[in-house]
C-alpha cells in the first residue's frame, strides 16, 4: 500500500478560485463550483475542496467542527472527547449525495460545539487556543479521526476527486455565503485520503494553495517549536500554521504578516526611512524562519475576510478580477470570466503583494 | 655515533637538468633543509628538517623541485603505525607531550562527504541568482519570542544587539601570536570589506587594528591575555571562549619563542615567556558561573553587544548549548573536532571532542525542543572546508559559519601542520619579521575576499537550484539533505533521510 498522507510528503500543483462579496450578499455554492471547474486540466482527480464562509448564520456563534471517521471507534472516543469539553448546540452527518467519481467516503459528521465554561476556565486559555488545542488533540491522538474544519460560521468542504464533482458531493449548490474558496488538486502521487485534500483550515482560517514550497521544513521546525504538529507533512497545513501563528497569536495585523511571509527583499529595507527600516529587519530577524519561499500562490480565508497573495518572485499564476463590491481571484482569468464575464478590472498581482478583501460589515469576531 | 631512531618522512626530489642553482630554495625554507656546496658546486638538501610545506616548490623558478613521502618504510603493521612508532621514539628521547597544529588529520568520518543536497525538478522551479535577488545576509543575535508593534505600526519591542553579516561566513578565532600581524590585518581589511567579522582570539587586540573594532569579535579565554575595559569595548561582540574543537578541556598554548615584543604588548605578558591558558576558566566552574561572565562583560559593554560563547563540540554538547542558551549568550559557538590550532597536545588534537555534523544536528534539535532556538544565534566551526559543506551546515540548522583553515589556505598555508614551530615560511603561523613580510596584506585580504565572494556566489547557486532564493529558508531546511552509506542512527542523529527515502 502506498503511505498516506502525514507518512509521506508530498508536493502538488493545483488551481484555486475564490469570491467574495465585499457587501456580505449571498453567493450560492454553485457559483465557486462553476468557476473551478473550468480549471479542469489543472486538478488530476485525487483532491478538490471548497471553503464557505457566512453558511451557518443560524449557529454563527458556535464553533462549527466538520470530522471524518474511518472507524465508529474512532467516532466513539472523539464524540466522548467532545462531550466531555464542549455543549453540542447541533450535530448531524453532512448531506452529501451519491455521485459516481466520489467513493470510499469515510463516515462524515458535523458538530455545532462551544467550549464548556467550567473547561475553558481551568484551561486558562483564550476561547480560540482551547478551540485550537482540542482539534489538534483529536487528530493527533485519535487514530482514524480527523477535524477538518473548525471555524464560526464557516466550513470546509473536501474529498478525494476532482473539485466539481466534490462540489456536487457536498450539495454545495444549497450553501450560500459572502466568501468562498476552492481548491483542485495535482498531487505527484496517489495518497487516496480525504483529509490530504484542500483547503487545510484551523478554526476560520483556511488555505488553499497552489505551488510547492522550498522552505517546508524550515517552516515546519520553527512552528513545532511553538507546539503545532504538522502532521501531513503538506504546504499548506504548515501556512495555514504560519497564518495562525502570527495573525492570532501574536496579534501581527495581516498587512505586516505578509512582510514576514514574503519578507522584502534586504535592497529594499536598506533604503527604508528608520523606523520602518528596522522594523522590517526585526520580521526577517525574529520571524526568518516563517518566511515562505519556493513557488505559491494562496488564498487564506478568514472571518471577515480573504487574502490573496503570490510568492516574493511571483513563480505561480494568479489574477484578480473586480465586479462592484465583488472581488475574485484564480489561478487562471477563465475561471473568473466563468462566473464574472465583464469585471470592472482585471489584473495580475504582483509578486509578494497582497490583496487583502474584508468585509465591510465586519466578521463574527 | 648515537643511533638516529626518527627517520626523515620526505624527499626532496632535485631534477638536475632544470636546477640552475638560483639558492633560492635555501633563502626561502626557514628550516634550513636546502644549501648549496661551493666546493662541488651542488644543492644539497637535509630532509630530516623538512615539513613539506611546498614553499620551496611554489617559488623554484624552472620547477625543478618536487617534495613527495620518503619510500623508506619502517616495517608495515597494521596496528602499530609508522606514525605511532616515531611517536614512540620522539617521546623516548624528550620524555615529553607531543605537540601538534592544525585540525585533527586522522581517517575519521566526514560527515559532509555522506550528506548529498537537493535540487528542483518540474514541480518547482529553480532560482538563478545571476537573474532573481538571492539573499544570503544573516543577523545573529538573541531574538525575542514575539515581536509588537505599536499602534502607528512602529516596532515596540526592543531587540538585543546583534551582528549583521552580508555573507554567512565569518573568520574564527585566531590570536595574534598564534599567527602573523600581516595575517591579522589581511583577516581584519577583509571582514570590513565583505561586511562580515573577524576573531581576534584569545591574543588581544593589536593597537594598530582598533579603526577595524566595527567588523572585529574580541574573544575573552580563560588566559584573559589582552584582555582590558578598551579591549571589550572595542569590538562589535565579545566571545568568551569555553573550549576549542582541536583540544577540548585544556587552554590555548602559545610558544614562547613566538612571544616577541609586539605579541608581549597586545597580550600584555612577558616577552618570551609561554602563554599557556588554564584549562578551565578559574572563575567558571559551573553554569551559573558561565551567566555571570556574561553579563560581566554586558555591563562592562553597557549591554550594547551581542555575547557569544564557543565551546568544543564533546559528548554531552546538547545539553550544554541549552545550558549556555539559557546563560544570557546571544550567540552559541560550536568548534568541531576537526577545527585547527596553532599548537595542541597530539593525543588530544586526535583524540578528544567529536564531529561538528553530529554536534550541530544535536544541539539545534535539542534548543528546538525546549522551544529557545530563537534565543541564540547557532554559529559551528571546526572544518568547513567548501561552500557545499557551509550549505549542509545551514541546511542541519546553524545561522552562520565560521572557517580558520580555509581563511589560512587563502593567505598561503599549505597545511604542513608545524605551527608550533614558529617557522613558518608562508608568514601565516609565525613571528620571525623575515618571514612575516612574506605576507603581504594587501594581497592577503584580497584572496581572503576572493575565497569568501567565491563561497558565497556556489551557496547562491545551491540555493538557487533548491528553489530558495533567501538563507533564512535554508537553515534548518533538512528535508534539503539525504544521507548517502550511514546508519540508522547516524540519520537519526543527523534528523535527516537517506538518500532514495
Amino acid at each position: 500500500m502506498l503511505d498516506m498522507e502525514g507518512q509521506v510528503r508530498i508536493p502538488s500543483g493545483c488551481a484555486i478560485s475564490g469570491i467574495i462579496s465585499r457587501s456580505g450578499k449571498s453567493i450560492p455554492g454553485s457559483e465557486i463550483i462553476k468557476s473551478i471547474s473550468v480549471m479542469h486540466d489543472r486538478s488530476n482527480g485525487l483532491g478538490g475542496g471548497f471553503a464557505g464562509y457566512g453558511i451557518y448564520p443560524q449557529y454563527k456563534d458556535l464553533y462549527a467542527l466538520h470530522v471524518f471517521y474511518y472507524n465508529n471507534k474512532a467516532k466513539e472516543l472523539t464524540e466522548e472527547f467532545i462531550n466531555k469539553h464542549f455543549e453540542i448546540g447541533y450535530l448531524n452527518s453532512i448531506e452529501t449525495r451519491k455521485h459516481p467519481n466520489i467513493t470510499d467516503e469515510p463516515i462524515i459528521m458535523r458538530y455545532f460545539i462551544t467550549p464548556l465554561q467550567n473547561k475553558l476556565r481551568g484551561s486558562m486559555l483564550d476561547e480560540r487556543e482551547f478551540v485550537a488545542q482540542c482539534v489538534m488533540k483529536i487528530n493527533s491522538q485519535f487514530e482514524g479521526a480527523y477535524v477538518f474544519s473548525s471555524g464560526k460560521n464557516m466550513g470546509v468542504f473536501k474529498a478525494v476527486g476532482f473539485p466539481e464533482d466534490v462540489g456536487e458531493f457536498y450539495r454545495l449548490e444549497e450553501y450560500s455565503g459572502y466568501l468562498w474558496t476552492a481548491h483542485g488538486r495535482y498531487p505527484t502521487n496517489t495518497p487516496g485520503w480525504w483529509g490530504g485534500a484542500h483547503p487545510f483550515g484551523l478554526l476560520d482560517y483556511t488555505i488553499v494553495h497552489n505551488g510547492e514550497i522550498s522552505s517546508y521544513d524550515a517552516n515546519r521546525r520553527f512552528l513545532e517549536m511553538y507546539g503545532y504538529k504538522c502532521k501531513l507533512l503538506t504546504d499548506t497545513e504548515a501556512i495555514t500554521y504560519i497564518f495562525d501563528f502570527l495573525n492570532r497569536k501574536n496579534k501581527l495585523p495581516l498587512e505586516e504578516v505578509v512582510n514576514i511571509v514574503c519578507a522584502k527583499f534586504w535592497t529594499e529595507i536598506d533604503n527604508m526611512p528608520e523606523a520602518q527600516r528596522l522594523k522590517h529587519e526585526a520580521f526577517r530577524s525574529v520571524y526568518g524562519g516563517l518566511l515562505i519561499n519556493g513557488p505559491f500562490s494562496i488564498i487564506l480565508g478568514f472571518d471577515g475576510g480573504m487574502m490573496a497573495l503570490n510568492d516574493r518572485l511571483k513563480l505561480r499564476g494568479m489574477v484578480a478580477a473586480e465586479k462592484g463590491d465583488t472581488l475574485y481571484v484564480a489561478s487562471e482569468e477563465c475561471a473568473i470570466r466563468e462566473i464574472c464575464p465583464s469585471p470592472d478590472r482585471v489584473w495580475a498581482p504582483k509578486g509578494g503583494e497582497p490583496i487583502i478583501a474584508r468585509l465591510e460589515k465586519g466578521g463574527n469576531n | 655515533m648515537p643511533v638516529n631512531y626518527i627517520q626523515p618522512q620526505f624527499l626532496v626530489l632535485r631534477n638536475t637538468d632544470r636546477c640552475i642553482k638560483c639558492r633560492v630554495c635555501e633563502r626561502q625554507c626557514s628550516n634550513e633543509v636546502h644549501s648549496y656546496d661551493v666546493d662541488g658546486d651542488v644543492m644539497l638538501a637535509d630532509e630530516s628538517k623538512c615539513v613539506d610545506c611546498q614553499r620551496c616548490v611554489s617559488l623554484c623558478p624552472t620547477h625543478a623541485l618536487a617534495i613527495t613521502e620518503t619510500p623508506n618504510q619502517l616495517r608495515k603493521n597494521a596496528n602499530w603505525s609508522s606514525q605511532l612508532i616515531y611517536e614512540a621514539y620522539r617521546q623516548a628521547e624528550s620524555g615529553a607531550v607531543l605537540l601538534s597544529a592544525m585540525g585533527n588529520p586522522q581517517p575519521f568520518p566526514v560527515y559532509w562527504d555522506k550528506i548529498v543536497l537537493n535540487a528542483s525538478q518540474v514541480t518547482n522551479p529553480s532560482i538563478d541568482p545571476i537573474r532573481e535577488p538571492m539573499e544570503t545576509r544573516v543577523i545573529l543575535g538573541s531574538k525575542p519570542r514575539k515581536l509588537e508593534l505599536n499602534d502607528d505600526g512602529s516596532l515596540k519591542t526592543k531587540l538585543a544587539p546583534s551582528l549583521q553579516l552580508n555573507v554567512p561566513i565569518m573568520f574564527s578565532a585566531m590570536s595574534y601570536g598564534s599567527i602573523s600581524k600581516n595575517a591579522h590585518e589581511s583577516l581584519a581589511r577583509a571582514a570590513t570589506e565583505l561586511g562580515t567579522f573577524y576573531n581576534t582570539g584569545e591574543g588581544g587586540l593589536h593597537e594598530d587594528f582598533y579603526k577595524y573594532g566595527k567588523n572585529t569579535i574580541v574573544q575573552v579565554a580563560s588566559g584573559r591575555f589582552g584582555v582590558h575595559p578598551g579591549f571589550l569595548r572595542a569590538g562589535a561582540a565579545i566571545e568568551i571562549k569555553m573550549g576549542q574543537g582541536a583540544k577540548p578541556g585544556i587552554g590555548g598554548h602559545l610558544p614562547g619563542a613566538k612571544v616577541k615584543e609586539d605579541v608581549s604588548r597586545t597580550r600584555m605578558i612577558p616577552l618570551g615567556s609561554d602563554a599557556i591558558s588554564p584549562a578551565p576558566h578559574h572563575d567558571i566552574y559551573s553554569i551559573e558561573d558561565l551567566r555571570q561572565l556574561v553579563y560581566s562583560l554586558k555591563e562592562a559593554t553597557r549591554y550594547t553587544k551581542p555575547i557569544f560563547v564557543k565551546i568544543a563540540a564533546v559528548h554531552n554538547v546538547a545539553a550544554i548549548a541549552s545550558g549556555i542558551a539559557r546563560s544570557g549568550a546571544d550567540v552559541i559557538v560550536i568548534d568541531g573536532f576537526r577545527g585547527g590550532t596553532g599548537a595542541a597536545p597530539t593525543r588530544i588534537r586526535d583524540n578528544v571532542g567529536i564531529p561538528i555534523e553530529l554536534a550541530l544536528a544535536a544541539v539545534d534539535q535539542r534548543l528546538r525542543d525546549e522551544g529557545i532556538r530563537n534565543d541564540v544565534s547557532v554559529v559551528v566551526a571546526g572544518s568547513i572546508r567548501c561552500a557545499s559543506d557551509a550549505v549542509k551546515a545551514i541546511a542541519l540548522g546553524a545561522d552562520a559559519i565560521y572557517i580558520g583553515t580555509g581563511a589560512l589556505l587563502a593567505l598561503g598555508c599549505h597545511l604542513c601542520r608545524d605551527c608550533h614551530s614558529g617557522a613558518c615560511n608562508w608568514g601565516i603561523a609565525t613571528q620571525r619579521p623575515e618571514l612575516v613580510k612574506r605576507l603581504n596584506p594587501e594581497v592577503g585580504y584580497k584572496r581572503l575576499i576572493n575565497l569568501v565572494q567565491a563561497w558565497d556566489h556556489e551557496i547562491k547557486e545551491m540555493m538557487g537550484g533548491m528553489g530558495i532564493n533567501a538563507i533564512e529558508s535554508l537553515r534548518g531546511n533538512r528535508l534539503m539533505l539525504r544521507g548517502i552509506g550511514l546508519n540508522q542512527k547516524e540519520l537519526e542523529i543527523l534528523g535527516i533521510s537517506h538518500a532514495g527515502e
